[in-house]
């Protein structure tokens, strides 16, 4: 392993934390500037750990969402309900982080069992089958009245910040990114490429297919509970369906297979939602014509049909940036 | 230097002295399940800030700017808007939104930058709950409870009652806990006092239990689709008594799924177009040349919230938060839905009427004050 490549994704990150630092300290950045990097960072966790198991392993999840539902719940009512942690205390910063961490193994903890039983399906089935457990969770948190029934859990103390939010999608990229170059990520890809002959060539496609559901859940349940603490509430609707396909999404417009591409489109598509926001409502101004902010939807529809129509590998393919691969391989 | 300087104050001078518009935000779900109530309530602020500036803006010379935003009745979508309306459009006020779950996402972010809010339609308890600088247009949940008990147990003259709700729905549940606890206080008998499931189509089974109890009226506080379905097999069970509900029951589809089951049908509502006062009727009048079609309550209400900031705003002669939280909470004013003061927690002490469903017209019967 060469030495200087090493640590080109940490002095990248590093530069990008300095710089959004400074601005933001020099007003130059606002806070809602700021709330949308958070918002991306997070989409970065829940994209790069879903392209674990859709993109690298090659199977179809579409309840990823449900894993982030179960970290947000989990730690939201450990920081809330148990806890009763307040933001003005310096000393509640670790059983904070305790808890988001509790949140993920909890979530990891229901991959596992979701995976068992159901990886032995395969393709569409499973799609279905994950699909089912995704809603399964939301109607669960919309019974339980302990969290808030269908209110949603409230009050949530403000924790995730720039900093916490950016460390946590660091070791996301960087763990996804090793365990993807080790041996285990080679069986992973095996699997994807061609299932029935990495099984001839002794891999546990059932085990390694559960490893890489229960590792998504983990780091989709981290990504949960760090949304929980940045907009204070916790609440069925935004673990549903939908928001499963708009990760989906992320992964399918960066390129399957690709952690750039996942960060990226992260953050290109949160990015591009608020830019139309305010490109339309330029353009209405400008124009004066009736058009309205709902016409952003629509636009941001057909950027990604062109997307899918002229590149529809996806903006990266599978390709990796020099700056994210830690060992060159070809 | 000298020269430089003084050019410069003389310009900030002058920048200063010119009348800048008062930018507003406004906020509500124009895409997503909930767009109707959103386009409404739109429609209704929209309004409000245009005749405010018609008449020659809100205090000094200084015009009312709408800055409208869509939180598609997404929570997270909702910390996006409230952060750009406050950080990058500097908004003095917000006037926001029609969910509860998305005011509660935003009143901790107004409240935390002080920036005054009032939700128009979000009924909620908790959300003005969040701090001081956050208000509402509309009533609780509980007292909608409270004055379908009043209105069934002294207009109707009922002394027995049913209640059926939704287990999965904190807003039916909390209209029908509230109904009951009123009703039991002015002396009526509750005899069954029903829950089904969320996504329940057949209530047979519930109905029956309720009608061995032979109530005088059933209290259904549901949304419309389900009362359609409810009042119908109610009625091919044999129930022949009045019905009463609450808001949920606003909508031109409800008799379109209950068809004649909902005659006889009363709910309370936060406002009629039928309402006699002048007030009512110049707003209905506007609102149809304008927009076309008939307000219904969450276009009332995003009028009347708007209208009560802009009031607020001008009673308080400045654009500082803590200000406009003071004249808001001074509030003392006659709007569409009512005569409107706040309590110490900032809801609204307003009036409530009742609609009655007869010949598959909503028609107005009585206003009920607090």
């Amino acid at each position: 392993m060469n030495v200087r490549k090493l640590p080109r994704f940490l002095i990248a990150v590093v530069l990008f934390y300095i710089v959004v630092e400074v601005l933001y300290r020099t007003e130059i950045l606002n806070g809602y500037l700021l709330h949308i990097i958070n918002l991306s960072l997070i989409y970065v966790i829940l994209a790069t750990s879903l392209n674990l198991i859709n993109g690298i392993t090659g199977q179809f999840s579409l309840g990823h969402m449900g894993f982030a539902g179960v970290g947000a719940y989990v730690s939201g009512s450990l920081t809330t309900l148990i806890l009763k942690l307040s933001v003005t205390n310096p000393a509640s910063m670790l059983p904070f982080l305790l808890s988001i961490i509790a949140g993920g193994v909890v979530a990891a903890f229901v991959g596992f069992l979701i995976g068992f039983p159901s990886l032995r399906l395969k393709g569409d089935y499973l799609a279905i089958v994950t699909l089912g457990f995704g809603e399964i969770i939301r109607t669960i948190f919309n019974n339980i009245d302990a969290v808030g029934g269908p209110r949603g859990l409230l009050g949530i103390p403000k924790f995730s910040n720039f900093t916490v939010i950016l460390v946590a999608a660091f070791l996301t990229v960087v763990i996804i990114r090793n365990l993807i170059e080790s041996s285990h990520g080679r069986a992973m890809l095996s699997i994807r490429e061609n299932e029935l002959a990495a099984e001839l060539v002794g891999v546990n496609t059932t085990r390694y297919k559960v490893m890489a559901f229960t590792f998504g859940a983990f780091f989709a349940g981290i990504a949960g509970g760090l949304l929980a603490h940045l907009i204070q509430l916790a609440h069925p609707t935004q673990f549903g369906f939908i928001k499963s396909v708009e990760v989906l999404i992320m992964i399918y417009a960066g390129g399957v297979g690709s952690l750039t591409g996942s960060i990226l489109a992260a953050f290109g598509l949160t990015f591009l939602s608020e830019g139309l926001r305010l490109g339309i409502r330029a353009l209405a101004d400008a124009t004066g014509l009736p058009i309205g902010g709902e016409w952003r939807m629509v636009v941001y529809a057909l950027l990604l049909i062109f997307i899918m129509l002229f590149r529809n590998e996806g903006l990266m393919g599978m390709r990796e940036s020099r700056i994210i691969k830690n060992v060159e391989v070809d | 230097m000298k020269k430089v300087l003084f050019v410069m104050a003389l310009v900030v001078l002058v920048a200063a002295s010119y009348a800048q518009d008062i930018k507003i935000g406004g906020i509500g779900p124009v895409t997503g399940e909930a767009a109707t109530f959103g386009i409404s309530t739109k429609n209704g602020m929209t309004m409000a800030v245009d005749e405010w500036n018609a008449k020659g803006g809100i205090f000094g010379g200084r015009k009312a700017k709408l800055i409208f935003e869509d939180d598609k009745g997404d929570p997270s979508e909702g910390a996006i808007v409230w952060n750009k309306l406050i950080q990058q459009d500097n908004v003095v006020a917000i006037v926001g939104t029609v969910m509860s779950k998305v005011s509660l996402v935003g009143a901790p972010i107004s409240q935390a930058a002080g920036i005054p809010m009032i939700s128009p339609t979000s009924t909620n308890e908790k959300v003005t709950l969040v701090g001081d600088y956050i208000f509402r247009a509309c009533f609780i949940d509980p007292f909608q409870g409270t004055v379908g008990a009043n209105f069934a147990f002294n207009d109707l003259k009922a002394r027995s009652a049913a209640a059926i709700f939704d287990l999965g729905n904190d807003y039916t549940k909390g209209l029908a806990e509230n109904f009951k606890k009123q009703f039991e206080k002015l002396g009526g008998k509750v005899v069954a006092f029903e829950g089904h499931p969320t996504g329940t189509t057949d209530f047979k089974a519930q109905l029956t239990k309720i009608l061995q109890g032979k109530p005088d009226v059933i209290y259904i506080p549901d949304y419309y689709n389900d009362v359609g379905l409810i009042a119908k097999q109610a009625r091919e069970l044999g129930f022949k008594g009045p019905l009463v509900g609450g808001d949920g029951w606003d909508s031109p589809e409800l008799v379109k799924i209950g068809g004649t089951a909902v005659e006889n049908g009363f709910f309370t509502n936060h406002y009629s177009s039928e309402d006699k006062r002048a007030i009512v009727q110049d707003f209905v009048k506007k609102y149809k040349a304008k927009f076309g079609a008939e307000p219904d309550a969450l276009a009332a209400l995003g009028y009347d919230a708007m209208y009560i900031m802009l009031d607020a705003i001008k009673r308080a002669g400045s654009t500082k938060g803590a200000a406009i939280r003071d004249a808001l909470k001074a509030t003392d004013i006659n709007v569409v839905s009512g005569r409107i003061k706040f309590d110490e927690n900032r809801n609204p002490i307003k009036s409530a009427v009742i609609i009655e469903i007869k010949n598959g017209k909503q028609v107005y019967r009585t206003t009920v004050n607090p």
